[in-house]
Parts: structure tokens; sequence; C-alpha cells
């Protein structure tokens, strides 16, 4: 056991500080700090994912054999923890972490020769068609169907939550091909041209002020079958795979340490930082610390060839909740100034002055769009149960 | 001892009750002022509740309040009732001359005044320090300096403004309350919307001259210290009315939403968390009727009572709209429902007028003054 990093991974720490030193512009840096939503919009990401690409870095958990950076578990940890530290965009994860693992599992050899170089250029920009209105937490129950007809499927019905589906050109689907069996048995993985005549997208409006998902409709919307990944009836499994991705994987405690300390900055400034708020700063600071060995303990797993495990489960949950506590601090360090709303969006895009700081005009937004965290990607009840059953074989 | 309402205020909240159901239950957008609304409120006399009758007011008190501002809540009010009625309304009552009492009650219960309110010059809502200076000009008053979060003055026609007339910053001493038209010269007023409904705004006082008249009394840190610990009362009131509404809201989502075969309330922990919701307002009922009973009491009692209810109920008032949306699911986080409007109006009521925090450190402090 060795709390240090080996020479090479500390030189390797030093080679991605010296590269985003000398590429991270100081706009693209502004504009992901004034973006309360979940993700950054393309507008920034597309030119960060341009520079990233040219050096190959876009993809740091994808293999070489894909384009991808071929980085160990400990390289990949200190790459992100750097760029969270750095307050880089976080590029859209929808084709990175979620989709582009698929493929390269499932699909066929003409399939991750189209897409997967599309994914690291960005040519492509993906959604995800998962949930339904009537399909939430109980993903297995969804209804947008896909009836076969010749060559392609002929697909019905809706999906919501669907993150920047005003943005993408590209959905990945799970969608019902058969109402025999197991309602899981019935489900297929398909991949859909958002330029197909028939879809219709309506924006949902976020309780922080922000438009970053959307409901999707289909009708009669044709999608050639060659777009299915994997087996007909076997989609559940391919997008079980992917929730692997989006629940777990990833290194959230740079992200939130950095959060933390912009909040107590901006309660040092202002003169909020009562002994209570202090405390309560230290007490999530101590969260923040679990969570980073967590993911430390997680990362030497995987190094040394072992399977983490039911852990993932664990890492969204806790992420999500301490999320949740580090925005509530940013309220409480704002004082009575969290309650000036500023309706004009993008932040990064207004001219002129407003009442509150840059740093300061995320705050209550973030706060606001951050209770979604408990909810997407699996709500903490359905966590809790995962836990139960992976962890504890109840 | 009896504490169920009696005939006249169950008549009030039956009648406020009714008109914010037909009036504003299931509106859409940010809960902003309305003038025609306001003027009904005017016709429906609850403008001049507060009032004493030699005013030309009903003489009612925090109970009726309490009553009204429950039934806001629910129907996520944006006109300032609180701040010009409750908080405007008792500063007057209490530091104003007869002369001033009569003019200005009566207007506001007319809804031909509105009032603003500006106190508190740090981040944080204190009483101390105020800076803002008033000074003698000829036979009026001259005000200078800075509000940073003024109550409802994008709509007031006069902003009461708490200006120093003598000694430090941080003196309890020394301290008036002026009115100051909207219009006046030398106020800069830079309005915003508050979250959660009505507004706000940065004043600006720079050589804002006043008649004599202007000042509504002096040495005023008691009678301000009342008016916003009933201003404080009533806002939790207004909380538990948003705390009933949500809970209602998610008790009813969780009995019809569907998932794995069965609504969501045929889950244990969703049952124990709206139990835990409905034992949090069953908490926040008691506790505002306390801190509305005590509301006129001696300024340790009162302390305590007011103190005690907004600690507490902002805890739980948090708890309440957080998990409310928690089991609205995605829907919760969006503006297609009402659930994130009430979580914000709870965000505003946990730091008006002091947060859970500050309100703990001063119940303990009053311990003390009664010890």
């Amino acid at each position: 056991m060795d709390f240090q990093f080996t020479e090479s991974e500390r030189a390797f720490q030093k080679e991605v500080r010296d590269f985003l030193d000398a590429n991270l512009k100081p706009e693209l840096r502004r504009a992901h700090s004034l973006t309360p939503s979940v993700f950054d919009d393309p507008a920034t990401t597309r030119p960060w994912q341009k520079i990233l690409n040219a050096k190959g870095w876009v993809a740091p958990a994808w293999p070489s054999e894909y384009g991808g950076c071929g980085f160990s578990p400990a390289e990949r940890w200190i790459f992100a923890t750097e760029f969270a530290r750095a307050g880089a965009p976080n590029l859209s994860p929808m084709g990175l972490q979620m989709v582009g693992p698929v493929i390269m599992k499932f699909g066929t050899p003409e399939q991750k020769a189209y897409y997967l170089p599309r994914i690291l250029s960005g040519d492509d920009y993906w959604c995800q068609g998962y949930s339904e209105p009537g399909s939430g937490s109980d993903l297995a129950s969804l209804k947008t169907r896909a009836r076969r007809e010749g060559d392609h499927y002929i697909v019905n019905g809706s999906k919501i939550w669907t993150t920047h589906a005003h943005h993408a050109n590209m959905m990945f689907a799970l969608l019902r091909t058969s109402d025999e069996g197991r309602k899981q048995d019935g489900i297929s993985f398909v991949l859909i041209d958002m330029k197909s005549p028939g879809i219709s997208i309506r924006p949902i409006l976020t309780i922080g002020g922000d438009h970053e998902v959307n409901q999707v409709f289909f009708d009669d919307v044709r999608v050639p079958v060659s777009n299915r990944i994997g087996e007909e009836g076997k989609g559940w499994t391919y997008g079980k795979y992917l929730l692997e991705f989006e629940r777990g994987g990833g290194v959230a405690s740079a992200r939130m340490r950095a959060m933390l300390r912009e909040c107590e900055e901006i309660a040092r400034r202002t003169g909020t930082l009562t002994e209570d708020l202090a405390r309560r700063i230290a007490d999530v600071d101590i969260d923040i610390d679990s969570m980073e060995t967590t993911e430390l303990r997680v990362m030497s797993a995987l190094s040394s060839g072992q399977n983490p495990g039911a852990v993932s489960s664990l890492i969204k949950l806790r992420m999500s909740e301490i999320h949740q506590a580090v925005t509530r601090v940013g309220v409480d360090a704002l004082g009575l100034d969290a309650l000036v709303v500023e309706p004009r969006r993008p932040f990064y895009a207004l001219n002129e002055p407003t009442l509150l700081t840059e740093d300061e005009l995320v705050v209550t937004p973030e706060y606001l769009n951050g209770r979604a965290f408990t909810i997407f990607g699996g709500t903490s009840e359905v966590q809790r149960d995962i836990i139960a059953k992976a962890m504890l074989g109840l | 001892m009896n504490l169920t309402y009696s005939e006249e205020q169950k008549m009030l909240k039956e009648s406020v009750e009714r008109f914010i159901a037909d009036a504003y239950v299931g509106r859409d957008g940010a809960p902003a002022f309305d003038a025609a609304m306001w003027k009904q409120f005017a016709d429906l006399g609850w403008l001049s509740l507060l009032a004493p009758e030699g005013a030309g007011g009903l003489g009612a008190g925090a109970v009726e309040s309490g009553i009204v501002m429950e039934a806001f809540g629910r129907g996520l009010v944006g006109e300032p009732f609180m701040t010009s009625v409750v908080l405007c309304g008792d500063l007057i009552a209490s530091l104003g001359t007869p002369a001033q009492q009569e003019h200005l009650l009566g207007k506001l219960g007319a809804g031909e005044l509105k009032f603003g309110f500006a106190h508190e010059e740090s981040r944080r809502f204190a009483p101390l320090p105020v800076a803002c200076k008033a000074t003698r000009a000829g036979a009026g008053w001259r005000l200078d300096g800075a509000k940073p979060f003024a109550l409802d003055a994008a709509e007031a026609d006069v902003i009461l403004v708490v200006a120093r007339l003598a000694g430090d910053a941080a003196s309890r001493q020394g301290l008036g309350v002026f009115l100051v038209p909207r219009d006046a010269r030398g106020l800069k007023v830079e309005t915003f919307p508050r979250l959660g409904g009505g507004s706000g705004a940065r004043l600006k006082l720079e050589g804002v001259e006043l008649g004599a008249d202007a000042r509504l009394g002096d040495d005023a840190a008691d009678a301000l210290d009342r008016a916003e610990d009933k201003a404080t009362a009533a806002l939790c009131c207004e909380a538990l009315g948003v705390m009933q509404a949500v809970l209602e809201k998610t008790v009813e989502y969780a009995k019809t939403r569907v998932q794995f075969e069965r609504p969501l309330a045929a889950n244990q922990v969703v049952r124990h968390r709206l139990a835990d919701m409905a034992i949090a307002c069953e908490e926040a009922r008691s506790l505002s009727l306390r801190a509305c009973l005590l509301a006129d009491a001696d300024a340790p009692a009162r302390m305590r009572a007011v103190s005690g209810a907004k600690t507490k109920i902002a805890r739980h008032a948090r708890f309440v709209a957080e998990q409310a949306v928690q089991l609205h699911g995605g829907m919760g986080v969006t503006e297609e429902l009402d659930i994130g409007r009430y979580l914000k109006r709870i965000v505003a009521f946990e730091a008006l007028f002091g947060d859970s925090g500050f309100h703990l450190a001063r119940r303990a402090a009053a311990e003390t003054l009664v010890a």
C-alpha cells in the first residue's frame, strides 16, 4: 500500500497540468464556470474537444485500438482530477461515455468503424433516448415502439429528459420491438438520426431556469434496421451495460472539491463565513475526502485487475448527495443575494453587467438544478435498492 | 386555554382560502405583483386587517395575519402583503404619530399606498450594523447610504428606510425609520425579481432630501425587532401553507404514479418519507401558531417563540420541499409543475429575516435574557 503516486504517474500529472496551462483558454474556463446546468453547451465543448482531439486526449477511458488514450486507471484518475481542478469544460458524455463503449462491445465492425471516429472528432453529437413519461425508475416498462417493416423500423412514441436533444444529430434509444416474454426481453438498442422526418422536440425548462432537457416525439419515424446494435430483443443487456458507465466509474471528487472551495471563497469575501457555515463546509469537505479515497480504492482495484464491484452504485449515490450539499453551502454563502434572480441565459453570453458577480451568478441555479442529481441515472431510492442487492445480497 | 379558531377566524380562513383557490392555485409562472389583485385585497379588507381600529383598521393580530399568510403560501401569492401590511403596517402603527397612522394606514388599507422596506446592510440578515445616515437638512432630513436588499421596493410607492440618527454603525441606539418616496431625488433603485416571488432591490441613497414629516420615529430598534418578529411569524405561516400544499401534492402523486406495477406509495421508503413530511408539517403548524400567539408578548418571550419557530420551520420546510421534488422525480425539477416554485419560496423563506443559524443563536441568547 502506498498513498503516493509513482514517479512516472507524477510525471504524467505534470504533463497534464502543462497541457492545461497551455491550451485551456480563459474563455472556455469562464463558459464552464458560468454554466449552472448539468452539461456544458456544445458551444463550449466543441472547440475544447477539437483541441483535445488534436492531442489524442478526447477519450481517456477508451482503449487505444479505438483511438482512446489507453491510460492506466491511475492515469485516468489523475487526468480527470487535473481537468476538474483546472475548471475545464466537461465533454458531452453521451457519445464518449455512454454509446461509445456499447458500440465498442456490441457493435458490428462497420458500426465501430463509422461511429467511433465520429464520436472522437465530435462530428456526431449524441443524445440518450431512455426514459419515457411513464417509464422512469421502471425503465423496462418503456413503450416507444419499433415496428419492423422490411429493412426499417417504424418508431412511434416519446422519450423524455433527453439532454441536448436540441443540439444532437444522433440518438441512441431503447425501443420496444416485442411484447412477448419478460418486459426486458422485448427491448432493442437502436441508433436514430435526429433529422429523420417525424421527430419533434419539445423543450423542458428546469427550475434553475435552464433549457437542457427535452421531450422527443416519434411519429412514424423510419430507422434502418442496420442501425440496431447487437441482437433484436437484447437491448436491455446493452442498456444496462451503458448505465454502469453513466452511474459510476467517473471521478467526481475533484469537481466537488473545486465547487466547495468556490463557495468558501464567496462566503469569505461577502462576510457570510460564520462559524456555523465554516463547520458545515468542513463537514462536506470530509465527505469529499471519503469520496476521493473511495475513488482511489476503485482505481487501485482496477489497476491490480480486480473488479471493484457494486461500489459504482455507491459512488453515484454519494456523489449526488454531496453535490447537493455543496450547492446548498453555496446558497447559504450568498446569504440574501441567493434570492437575486437573473433569468437571462446563457450566463457566459451576457455582456451587460449583472447585480451579482460571475461566481455568484450560478450558485442558486446550481442548487435548484442540482436537485436532479438524486433523480437522474437512477434515483437514490433505486440506488439504495441496488446497493442492498449487490453489496448485501438482500 | 383554547387553541381552536374563533368563529371570526374561521370565517376569515374560509374566505381567504376560497379566494386563493379560485384566483391563485394552479397559476403558471413566477409569482409577481398584480395591481388588480391588490385592489381586491383592499376591497376584501385584508389590507386594513391589522391596523388599529382608531386608524380605521380591523385591529386584528398575528393569528389573523397568519391565517392569511398560510393561504398565501399555498397560492404562492406574489403581492407584498407581508412587507406592506404586516411589517410596514406594524412600524407605522407603533412609531407613527396619530396623524401619520391615520393617513398612511388609511391609504394602505384602501390599496392606494404600498410600502417597501429597507433595513439590513450585510449579505446575511442582521439588524446591525446600520451605517445609512440621516442628518438634519433645514426643517427636514437628508439620507445617505446603501441598502443591498430592499424588500418589494419595485412596486412600492414609499420605502421605509432604516437610517442612523446618532451613534456608530453597531449601536442599537439612534435608529430611525424614514418614509422615502420611491421617486425621491437621489434615490437609485435597482430592482430584481426575488426568488420564489415578489421583488427585491439594491438602494443607493445620495443626498435624498425629505420633509420634516418623513420620520416615523427615533430609537426605533425595539419597534423594528417587534415588527420583524411579526413579519417572521407571518412568513412561518406562509411556509406552513407551502409545506402543506406540497405534502398534499406529493401524497397524491405517490398514490397515482405507478412504477414496477405498483404505486410509488406502496414502497415503504416512500411511505415513511411522506410520514416524516407530515410530521414536519404538524410541527410547523404548532411552532408557527406559537410564534403568532406570542408576537405581541414582551421581548424575551416573543424572541424565544419567533426565533424558535423560524429555526425549526426553516429546516423542516427545506426537508419537505426538497423531498417533494425528489418524490416527483424528473418532473419535480422542471417548470412544468409548481413543485419547484414552492421550493424556491422556501429557499427565500429560509434567508429572509435571518436563516436557521441566525435564529438558533438568537433563541439561545434569549434564554439568558429570561434567566
